[in-house]
């Protein structure tokens, strides 16, 4: 049952991702509309998948690489939903639906058994932990979206190749916000995440913090989004460097989620 | 009932010849009531733009109405008639009704696509509705024709870009900084562009404007007309932080702001955006400022070629255009043929009832041994016999009406029994052309 949800999810996103690229390609207000119809029903399938799966394992099914990747992808759709409404720009679609799509085929290639829990990981904090992190990854995969569209207006202006795709994504000033709210947003929650994690490692393992590999690269996204943040703040980091930057901290946190799960052995190595 | 379109345009005459004709939109009810006065002349509306003169009447005379319409024109103008020949145009029938809806939806404008034809339309009927010169049928004409225009102007993408150099400006600015209100524009120099686009930034709600220029007083009376402020040319690198967008047109030989004094503009800035438009010639602002980060400059020539592809743009869009008004002219020009239906219907019928009663007015009158119901016979009979003759045709009408082809069938039913409704000149109209 739940497998059918994952796939049914899969379909609606692939349908609401091409969706959004021939909104790109040709904006009709009816082509925006149903690809938010689209983008929303396969959150709602998503959610239902997840809890049906939550039912089926007794527990918060993020313990493996598929359900981990897709519950990333979930949360990845709910920001973008969130940001879509906010600022009203449908081709934010077009950059961020392909990332959920992506996620979801590469969970789809890990296998989809439900194994006992690993006792560590039984905790109320595996929750809290885990739902916190992947609101977090999910709002610098929508600015690492807003960033590549922003780097792209900012190479068509500076080119002075305004017609075509650049008349049909929004303001450099429009992207630049989203990029710093998506920020405000995130690292609050990569913050908490860091800190959640530390209290239950020292609950589950005796120790705050053991530079396991996971941990150390978690610390690196921390500082890149931090260093962003402070740039922004003080010496007013805007524009194509903030861009860049989100862009970075996207790929880091990225090998922070999977490379290290994948390339490097440590506590955290679940597969 | 015709619709008959007299006029001229910046297509036939030149900009002397517009104006001697034009109409003071003040001041229509002498001309609208002059109009109306005309023989056969059932409503009238006068058009009056810059572009443009003309006047959109109902007769059934077409070719009767159209001179007498040139004559008023050039009457009330003291105009030569036969000079005004040269630059009129009339049209009637479905070339009147294209003809309309075309300039309403701004696809017979010099620059096709601008927006302020279809409220000049908007304030000419107007007008002709206070005096009351409009009436049914010019009424529903030209709410079609604004119904039309919206249609084009919502359904294609032929106003949809900018094709004036200050207008790119303006779009452009608004792809850098999304809100403008919030945002300063500076002016270095003087010039007509310069202050044209200043005017259009003006327009779309910049929050302030400032000026500079190497003659201080002439700043500070570019500032008094555009209420901003005046800045002293040597303070121009004190200042320029606090701009956004800015103008340059100054006469210098050399440029005047380069890629090195931006540093700390844009630091005292915090990094905002900055967009530089350089209308000089020789340049006022070093090419190498495009290199430094989040600052945007563009020159004249960009923005030409941004306007030149936009009309470009702008023509395939108007094919689109063509097609919605063929589309609703085929509409209208039904409702507009139904109208003659039902006269037609009535005069076939009072027709044969006249035959009818003059033949029985003649039998009855020679008819000595008459029997006592004899006429009420002969009346049943009578009209048994022309109800039946009258009812293919008058179905056969009535359908074409609902399928907007009457003038065929109406027009052959008033020629066969030669029907006074006053279509009579119609053919001769053909004839001549």
């Amino acid at each position: 049952m739940s497998a059918s949800l994952f796939y049914i999810t899969f379909g609606i996103y692939l349908a609401a991702t091409a969706c959004y690229m021939i909104y790109l390609a040709k904006p009709l207000a009816q082509t925006g509309k149903l690809a938010r119809w689209l983008i929303t029903g396969g959150l709602a399938a998503h959610v239902l998948f997840t809890l049906l799966r939550y039912f089926e394992a007794g527990h918060t099914p993020i313990t493996n690489l598929h359900e981990s990747l897709s519950f990333f992808s979930m949360a990845v759709v709910a920001v973008f939903i969130y940001f879509e409404r906010k600022f009203k720009i449908i081709v934010l679609g077009s950059f961020v639906t392909p990332v959920a799509l992506l996620l979801m085929l590469v969970s789809s290639l890990f296998p989809s058994v439900i194994s006992p829990l690993n006792p560590a990981l039984k905790s109320k904090w595996l929750v809290i932990h885990t739902v916190v992190a992947f609101l977090g990854y999910a709002s610098f995969a929508v600015a690492f979206g807003a960033a590549i569209i922003y780097l792209m207006q900012e190479r068509f202006l500076k080119q002075r190749k305004i017609s075509g795709l650049f008349q049909r994504l929004p303001s450099l000033d429009t992207l630049d916000d989203i990029n710093y709210r998506c920020l405000t947003f995130g690292f609050p929650l990569l913050t908490v995440a860091i800190i959640s994690g530390a209290i239950w490692a020292e609950t589950a393992w005796g120790t705050y913090w053991s530079w396991d590999p996971k941990e150390t690269w978690s610390l690196i996204t921390w500082f890149v989004y931090a260093a962003l943040l402070h740039g922004r703040l003080t010496t007013g980091w805007r524009g194509k460097k903030a861009a860049i930057l989100a862009v970075i901290g996207f790929f880091v946190m990225l090998f922070t989620f999977l490379g290290v799960n994948l390339l490097m052995p440590g506590l955290h190595s679940y597969k | 009932m015709n619709i008959v379109v007299v006029g001229l345009s910046h297509k036939t005459a030149n900009v002397e010849v517009r104006e001697k004709l034009a109409f003071s939109p003040t001041q229509m009810e002498k001309p609208l009531n002059a109009l109306l006065a005309l023989d056969g002349i059932t409503e009238g509306v006068i058009v009056s733009t810059c572009n443009r003169v003309e006047i959109y009447v109902t007769t059934r005379d077409i070719a009767g109405g159209i001179a007498r319409v040139k004559r008023f024109l050039a009457d009330y103008h003291n105009f030569p008639l036969d000079t005004l020949e040269n630059h009129i145009y009339a049209h009637h029938g479905e070339d009147a009704i294209r003809h309309v809806f075309r300039v309403a939806s701004s696809l017979d404008s010099m620059v096709v696509g601008e927006p302020q034809i279809l409220g000049q339309i908007k304030t000419s009927y107007g007008y002709a509705a206070e005096y009351k010169s409009s009436g049914i049928i010019l009424n529903r004409f030209l709410h079609k024709a604004f119904s039309v225009a919206k249609r084009v102007r919502t359904e294609t993408k032929i106003a949809s870009s900018a094709v004036s150099v200050a207008f790119a400006a303006v779009e452009l600015a608004r792809k850098i900084f999304n809100d403008l209100s919030d945002k300063t524009v500076m002016l270095i120099g003087a010039g007509e562009m310069c202050e044209l686009a200043a005017k259009h930034f003006l327009n779309n709600g910049v929050r302030g404007l400032m000026v500079t220029n190497r003659t201080f007083e002439r700043a500070e009376k570019l500032a008094d007309e555009f209420s901003g402020t005046a800045v002293r040319f040597e303070n121009l690198f004190d200042q320029l932080h606090k701009a956004d967008i800015i103008l340059s047109s100054t006469g210098a030989p050399h440029t005047i702001i380069g890629a090195g004094d931006l540093g700390e503009v844009m630091s005292r800035r915090r990094q905002k955006p900055m967009f530089f438009i350089d209308i000089a010639i020789p340049r006022d602002i070093d090419p190498a400022v495009n290199d430094v980060d989040n600052v945007y400059l563009f020159t004249v020539d960009d923005l030409q070629e941004v306007v030149a592809s936009n009309l470009q743009q702008r023509k395939e869009e108007a094919c689109k255009a063509e097609d919605i008004v063929s589309e609703e002219i085929g509409q209208f020009f039904k409702w507009l043929s139904s109208l003659e239906v039902t006269p037609t219907i009535v005069a076939l019928r009072n027709k044969f009832d006249e035959i009818r009663r003059a033949e029985l007015e003649k039998t009855l009158a020679g008819w000595k041994d008459m029997p006592p119901d004899g006429q009420k016979r002969l009346e049943a009979l009578t009209n048994a016999i022309m109800n039946k003759l009258l009812h293919p045709p008058t179905t056969l009408i009535k359908q074409a009406g609902q399928g907007g082809r009457t003038d065929l069938y109406v027009d052959a039913v008033r020629a066969l029994y030669g029907l006074e409704i006053g279509r009579g000149q119609d053919e001769e109209l053909e004839l001549e052309e």
